[in-house]
């Protein structure tokens, strides 16, 4: 069966930790590993703080939404603003490369989303935005149950 | 849902044990504690103490390479203990035990810097 939420929210820091937990929340329900938990939660920790941070440079009038979707063992997730873009994704993507590390970026959120994740799709243009589509196939089966 | 710092002066080594969650929000907060904290107490060495940390992500790593660096002016080590697998995997994934030691517990970590 297919289930979704959608969720959308003011680009503060305050919100990082809502989303992964709320999206961890709703994952919950097909039963999924500790480690597993942990990696989605990291995941949408990394795109919602590139949103606010990259996407509206803090700008709290900015609105981050997120789309989740599972089926099966598989979990969709959306993760979008309308903000700056990314001028250059696969510079962007790569390990340690951050544009602000007078902020104290490490530059792994991408390398940690790859990582963590099976597909990780970045949709973006300069001055519309950035969409980034993360998919994850669970191990864990809920039919042992029955 | 936040973070909470102890720490802990023990002559140039600054002890810190960090436990809740650190991401962006909180990592600002780390970031000026222990900065102010190494320049006040003139700090060579670090103390990380993860053992109750429950979350980092990528911001965590950013403020910890941040005070690494201020250490390293002052030809000073870091030393991190009792990692969690969730937080070692990060650890791993972006190459900082090249310049950060890790120790299993705080005693093995304050006895390498000699302040046991």
């Amino acid at each position: 069966m297919k289930n979704s939420m959608n969720l959308q929210f003011s680009a503060l820091s305050q919100n990082e930790s809502f989303a992964r937990v709320t999206v961890a929340a709703f994952i919950a329900q097909l039963d999924p590993t500790m480690d597993e938990l942990t990696e989605i939660k990291t995941v949408v920790s990394e795109a919602v703080t590139n949103s606010i941070i990259h996407g509206y440079e803090n700008d709290p009038d900015g609105i981050v939404f997120i789309q989740v979707t599972i089926e099966d063992n598989i979990v969709d997730i959306s993760i979008k603003d309308v903000g700056l873009g990314i001028v250059d994704v696969e510079e962007a993507r790569q390990p340690l490369f951050t544009t602000k590390p007078d902020l104290e970026r490490s530059g792994m959120g991408f390398t940690i989303m790859e990582n963590f994740m099976d597909e990780v799709e970045v949709l973006t243009q300069p001055g519309k935005g950035t969409e980034v589509r993360l998919k994850k196939h669970l191990h864990t089966s809920k039919m042992l149950c029955n | 849902m936040s973070l909470n710092i102890e720490m802990e002066v023990k002559n140039d080594v600054l002890l810190l044990r960090i436990s809740g969650e650190l991401d962006h929000h909180t990592a600002d907060e780390l970031r000026e504690q222990a900065s102010n904290a190494i320049e006040k107490n003139d700090i060579r060495h670090i103390v990380l103490n993860l053992e109750q940390l429950s979350f980092m992500d990528s911001s965590g790593l950013g403020v910890i390479i941040g005070r690494y660096k201020q250490i390293k002016q002052v030809h000073g080590e870091m030393v991190v203990c009792a990692i969690s697998p969730a937080i070692q995997r990060l650890f791993d994934m972006s190459g900082m035990f090249k310049i950060i030691k890790l120790e299993p517990t705080e005693e093995f970590a304050l006895q390498r810097l000699g302040v046991a």
